[in-house]
C-alpha cells in the first residue's frame, strides 16, 4: 500500500511565486563561478545539488531505463529572512548574463509574514509609493512678449538662498546703528544634503559626500551643504576647515556630541549650523535608530556607547516639556555654544501641528529657520508602518506654514526648508523649485543624494531597502569594510560634482523662462499651477488642464 | 508697452508738451491711456501756497462729487480752489465721467499741532479713505492724490487726445515736473488704478516692462499691514512702495533705493567700503529685489528725479538735457522731442549700477554707482 505523507507545508511557507522578487538563472549559461552567490547581501542564492533523470533507450538490446545525473545549480531561498530583495547585484558581478532578479507582476503574499516573531517589519528606504504631487506642478508663466525670456546659458543667475535668522528692516537698522547683535546668515544652495548620519552611512559614503561638497564650494563655486544627521561628526572633520560646509544635527540621543563639544576649542571654522531634530518625515514620533549591525567600533567610539549594540534614539529630547521651553533651551543653548555666531534651527516632521511650532518660532528671536520634513522623506531605519501611514505631505504642510508668514509679513525672516521626496522620481530640480515658489527657502535631499551620487539601489517598489541591516550592497550604508570599500569615495565625489551642476542648470533653464535670475523664486506662486484642482485650492496656485 | 516720459524745468511749462514728446514714442504703446503727474505746479487763474494739500482724481457721478463734498467738509477741510477743466467729453472714451476734480484744499485748523510726520499719515488715510467711499459705491469715486503741490490725471485713451479733451494745451495749469506714461494696464483689466504713475506720500514711480518678481514683493508689503501699500492692480506699483518704505519708512539715503531693488552680487560687496552694512541690507529686503524687465522713473516732494534700472537693463531708458531743464523717457526720441536743443553727447543711459539722480537745482544730474561708498552721514 502506498503511504500518502502529509504535504510538507506550514502556514508560513512560502513559494516562489510568492515572493517579491524572483530570480530567473539560466542554467545553460552559469559557469558556476559562485560570484553571484557570495556578492547576494541576503544569501537568498544557493548552490544546490541537484538530481536530474536522463531517460536512456538502448535500441539494440530494446531496453528502457532511466540514468540519473547530479549537477549544482543556483537556486533561490524561500524563507522571508533570506527573500530576495531586487537589489540586483548578482545580474552586477554575473560574468555571463545567467542571472537577474525580475518584480514578480503577480500579488506577493510574502509580505504577510514579514512579521515573524512577532517583530514586524523595519527597514530602510521610504514610504513604498511612486505617487508624487510634486510632479506634478508646472511652471506656467512664461516670459514671452511682455517681457523677454532670459538665456539660461548667458545671464549671470543669482540662486543662493539664506539660512538664517533675517532681521526686519527697521531692526537691522537700528542695531547696525548701535553696534547689538545681528543674527547668523549663511548664503548656501539652496539644495541641501539632508541629514544622514555617521554611522547610518558608511565611512566611504561620508567621505566621498564630504569630497565632493568641498569641490562644489571651493571649485564648482556652488555652496553646497551637508547635514550631518544625529551621530556625530569624525573629530578630523571638526577640526578641520571642511566643518563650515557641515550642518551639525543635534537628536534625541545626543549621541556623537561629546566629541563635538570637546572639538569646539580646536576648530578651525564655524559649521555651517546646528539642526536639532525634533521628527523626521519617515517616521514622525520616533527617535533615530541605528541597529546593532552597524555599531561597529568606529561608530561606537564616535557615539561613545559599546559596539554591537541597538541604538534607538528616544521620541523626543530630554529637555522637551512645552515647545516655547525646549525652543528657547536648545536653540539658546546651542547658540551660545558658538558663540552666537551659527544659526540653528529645528527640524520637524511634517504635520498639522507644524503651524504652531511656526508660530512659536517667530517669536524666538534665536530661531534661525525651520525645516519640515515630509511624509515622502527617507530614513535608514524604520518600522515600515511609520514610514508608510505616518507624517503629512511636504506640499500642503509648507504652503500653510508659508502662508501663516504671509499673513504677519514675515516670510523673509524665517527661512523655512522642505524635505521630503524631493527628486522621488528623478525630477530633483523640478521638485525643489516647486516647493521654492510655493514657499521654500531651500530643500534637503538625502535619498536622491544616495541615489544620483552613490547609486543606491533603493527604489519605492521596496527594491533593497535593507539599509537597516548593514549590508547594503552598495557600501553606503554599511559598517563592514569588506562591503563599504566596494564604495570608491573618489568616485562619490565625482557624482556629487556632476549632480550639483546638473541641478545649476536645470535652474536656470526653470528660473530663466520665468524671467527670474536675480533672486531665489521664493514664494513665485504665480508661476506654477497643477493638473488636480483640489489640491490647486489647498495650495492656492493655478489649476491647469 | 509703456512710454515713459519725465520732464524737469526750474521755469514751469505746459504738461501738453510733454504730451506732444509723447507722440514720438508712439510705435510701441497701443495709445490706451493716459498717467499724468504734475509737481511744482502753477496756475494762471489762483497764486496757489505751496504747502496746500491738492487733491486729484475724477467723480463718476453727481452723487459722488456730493459725498466728497461732504466727506471734506466734515473733515474740516475747506476748499481754496476748484480747477475747472475745459473738458469736452465727446472726446473722452469712457462715458460715465463727470468731473474731473484738482482742488486744493485749506487743512483742518486742528492740524495745526501736528507733526510732519502725523500731517502726511492723515493726507494719505484721507486719500485712502475717499478711495474706499468710491469702491464702496460701484467705483464711483477715483481718487489719484492728495498731497501739496501734486496733480494727477489718469484716463483711457490716446495720450493727446486725452490732453485735448481735458484742455491741457490751454496754459492754465503748468508745473516743474511732469510724469506722463502713454497707456493703461493692458495686459490686466482696465482700471483706472492700474495706470502709471503711481503715488503714495509724495513719492512717484512709474516704470515700463513687467515685474517678474511682482507677487513675493506685493506679498511682503502687504504683510506690512500699511495703510498705503494697497491696490496692486498694476505689477509696477509696488516700485513707488518700496521707494517711499526706502526713504520713509527706513529712512535711508535715496541712494539705497537702488541698493535694495538691485543689490550688488557677494563677490562685489566683499569689495565694497560698506560690504558688511550693505549685505545686511540685503539679506533684509531680499523680497525686495526686482528682476525686471523695469526702467524706473520717479519723482520725490523736494522735486528731485530719479531714474533706475533692473540689472539685466533689458529696459533701458536715456536722459538728456541742459541745466535747468532735464528729460527722461523710455526711448531716445522721447528725450528728442522733449528737449531738442541740447548737447546730445552728453545723453546718459544708466548701467545696471546706476542710478541717476536730477537734484531739485537742475543744473546738473548725478550718477551714482552702487559700487560707491553711501552718503557717510546716514549709512550706518
Amino acid at each position: 500500500m502506498l503511504s500518502i505523507r502529509p504535504t510538507a507545508t506550514s502556514p508560513s511557507s512560502l513559494t516562489i511565486p510568492d515572493l517579491q522578487w524572483i530570480i530567473n538563472h539560466r542554467e545553460d549559461r552559469c559557469t558556476l563561478c559562485g560570484k553571484c552567490t557570495s556578492v547576494c547581501p541576503t544569501e537568498a542564492l544557493y548552490l544546490a545539488y541537484r538530481r536530474q533523470r536522463m531517460p536512456k533507450l538502448d535500441i539494440l538490446k530494446n531496453k528502457r531505463g532511466n540514468e540519473y545525473r547530479i549537477f549544482t545549480g543556483i537556486r533561490q531561498r524561500t524563507d522571508v529572512g533570506h527573500r530576495c530583495i531586487g537589489c540586483a547585484m548578482c545580474a552586477q558581478v554575473c560574468p555571463n548574463e545567467a542571472i537577474a532578479p525580475a518584480p514578480n507582476p503577480n500579488d506577493p503574499r510574502a509580505r504577510f509574514f514579514f512579521n515573524e516573531r512577532g517583530e514586524p517589519q523595519k527597514r530602510g528606504g521610504r514610504k513604498n509609493s511612486r505617487e508624487s504631487l510634486l510632479d506634478r506642478i508646472i511652471f506656467n508663466r512664461i516670459s514671452m512678449l511682455t517681457d523677454p525670456a532670459l538665456d539660461a546659458g548667458r545671464h549671470e543667475f543669482e540662486m543662493n538662498t539664506l539660512l538664517g535668522r533675517i532681521l526686519p528692516p527697521a531692526e537691522y537698522l537700528h542695531r547696525k546703528a548701535t553696534g547689538a547683535w545681528i543674527p547668523p546668515v549663511r548664503e548656501v544652495f539652496p539644495f541641501i544634503i539632508g541629514s544622514m548620519s555617521f554611522g547610518a552611512l558608511s565611512p566611504n559614503m561620508w567621505l566621498g559626500l564630504l569630497q565632493g561638497v568641498a569641490y562644489c564650494n571651493e571649485v564648482l563655486g556652488i555652496p553646497v551643504v551637508m547635514a550631518t544627521g544625529e551621530g556625530g561628526c569624525p573629530p578630523w572633520v571638526l577640526k578641520s576647515p571642511y566643518l563650515k560646509y557641515i550642518i551639525l544635527q543635534i537628536a534625541s540621543g545626543y549621541f556623537g556630541w561629546d566629541e563635538i563639544i570637546r572639538a569646539i576649542p580646536d576648530m578651525q571654522c564655524d559649521p555651517a549650523a546646528i539642526e536639532i531634530k525634533y521628527g523626521q518625515g519617515a517616521k514622525p514620533g520616533d527617535g533615530g535608530l541605528l541597529m546593532w549591525f552597524k555599531v561597529s567600533k568606529l561608530i561606537a567610539r564616535l557615539r561613545g556607547v559599546p559596539e554591537g549594540v541597538d541604538l534607538p534614539s528616544p521620541p523626543v529630547h530630554q529637555t522637551l516639556y512645552s515647545i516655547e521651553e525646549s525652543v528657547m533651551k536648545m536653540i539658546q543653548t546651542m547658540s551660545m555654544a558658538w558663540g552666537f555666531r551659527v544659526p540653528v534651527y529645528p527640524k520637524i516632521s511634517g504635520s498639522t501641528s507644524a503651524k504652531s511650532v511656526l508660530n512659536n518660532l517667530v517669536r524666538n528671536p534665536y530661531a534661525a529657520g525651520l525645516l519640515i520634513d515630509g511624509v515622502d522623506g527617507g530614513t535608514g531605519a524604520a518600522y515600515n508602518v511609520s514610514m508608510d501611514a505616518m507624517g503629512h505631505p511636504i506640499a500642503s504642510n509648507l504652503r500653510e506654514c508659508y502662508l501663516e508668514l504671509v499673513a504677519q509679513g514675515r516670510q523673509n525672516e524665517i527661512p523655512l526648508f522642505a524635505a521630503g521626496g524631493v527628486g522621488k522620481n528623478g525630477n530633483v530640480t523640478q521638485n525643489g523649485l516647486a516647493l521654492i515658489m510655493l514657499g521654500a527657502s531651500g530643500v534637503h535631499i538625502g535619498k536622491y543624494i544616495m541615489q544620483s551620487a552613490s547609486g543606491c539601489l533603493g527604489s519605492e517598489r521596496n527594491r533593497c531597502n535593507v539599509c537597516n541591516l548593514g549590508i547594503c550592497p552598495k557600501g553606503i550604508t554599511s559598517q563592514n569594510p569588506k562591503i563599504y570599500r566596494r564604495l570608491d569615495p573618489d568616485q562619490v565625489a565625482e557624482r556629487v560634482a556632476e549632480t550639483f551642476m546638473s541641478i545649476r542648470t536645470e535652474m536656470k533653464k526653470i528660473m530663466a523662462p520665468l524671467g527670474r535670475s536675480q533672486s531665489l523664486p521664493i514664494g513665485m506662486s504665480d508661476a506654477i499651477g497643477i493638473d488636480d484642482s483640489a489640491a490647486a485650492e489647498k495650495l492656492q496656485i493655478k489649476y491647469i488642464c | 508697452m509703456c512710454r515713459l516720459a519725465l520732464k524737469t524745468a526750474s521755469i514751469p511749462f505746459s504738461p501738453y508738451s510733454v504730451l506732444q514728446a509723447m507722440e514720438a514714442m508712439q510705435e510701441g504703446y497701443d495709445g490706451s491711456g493716459l498717467g499724468l503727474l504734475l509737481r511744482g505746479l502753477k496756475f494762471t487763474d489762483y497764486t496757489y501756497r505751496k504747502k496746500d494739500p491738492v487733491l486729484s482724481g475724477i467723480a463718476h457721478s453727481e452723487k459722488a462729487l456730493h459725498r466728497l463734498n461732504a466727506f471734506m467738509q466734515d473733515k474740516g477741510f475747506s476748499k481754496t480752489y476748484d480747477h475747472e477743466f475745459d473738458v469736452d467729453f465727446s472726446r473722452i472714451e469712457a462715458k460715465d465721467r463727470h468731473k474731473y476734480f484738482l482742488r486744493v484744499y485749506k487743512v483742518p485748523a486742528a492740524w495745526a499741532r501736528y507733526s510732519q510726520e502725523k500731517i502726511d499719515d492723515e493726507l494719505m488715510l484721507t486719500r485712502l479713505a475717499l478711495r474706499k467711499d468710491g469702491e464702496n459705491h460701484n467705483s464711483d469715486l477715483t481718487v489719484f492724490s492728495f498731497w501739496p503741490d501734486v496733480a494727477m490725471i489718469k484716463e483711457v485713451g490716446w495720450p493727446l487726445g486725452v490732453g485735448e479733451a481735458l484742455g491741457l494745451n490751454d496754459d492754465r495749469i503748468m508745473a516743474r515736473v511732469v510724469m506722463a506714461q502713454g497707456r493703461q494696464n493692458t495686459n490686466w483689466g482696465i482700471n483706472l488704478y492700474a495706470c502709471h504713475p503711481f503715488f503714495i506720500q509724495g513719492i512717484a514711480t512709474m516704470t515700463n516692462g513687467e515685474n517678474t518678481a511682482f507677487v513675493p514683493i506685493k506679498d511682503w508689503l502687504t504683510g506690512m499691514h500699511y495703510p498705503g501699500y494697497i491696490g496692486y492692480q498694476s505689477d509696477s506699483e509696488v516700485f513707488a512702495h518700496i521707494l517711499h518704505y526706502v526713504l520713509r519708512r527706513l529712512k535711508l539715503p535715496l541712494e539705497a533705493y537702488k541698493h535694495v531693488i538691485t543689490p550688488l552680487k557677494t563677490e562685489e560687496l566683499k569689495l565694497h567700503p560698506q560690504g558688511d552694512f550693505l549685505m545686511g541690507l540685503r539679506n533684509v529686503c531680499r523680497r525686495f529685489i526686482i528682476d525686471g524687465p523695469n526702467a524706473v522713473i520717479g519723482s520725490l516732494p523736494d522735486e528731485t528725479c530719479i531714474l533706475v534700472m533692473d540689472h539685466k537693463k533689458l529696459r533701458p531708458a536715456t536722459i538728456g538735457g541742459k541745466p535747468g531743464e532735464w528729460a527722461i523717457a523710455s526711448e531716445m526720441s522721447g528725450v528728442d522731442a522733449m528737449i531738442p536743443d541740447r548737447d546730445r553727447s552728453l545723453d546718459f543711459q544708466p548701467m545696471r549700477e546706476n542710478m541717476v539722480i536730477v537734484p531739485p537745482t537742475r543744473q546738473e544730474f548725478r550718477i551714482c554707482s552702487q559700487f560707491d561708498q553711501l552718503p557717510p552721514a546716514q549709512a550706518a
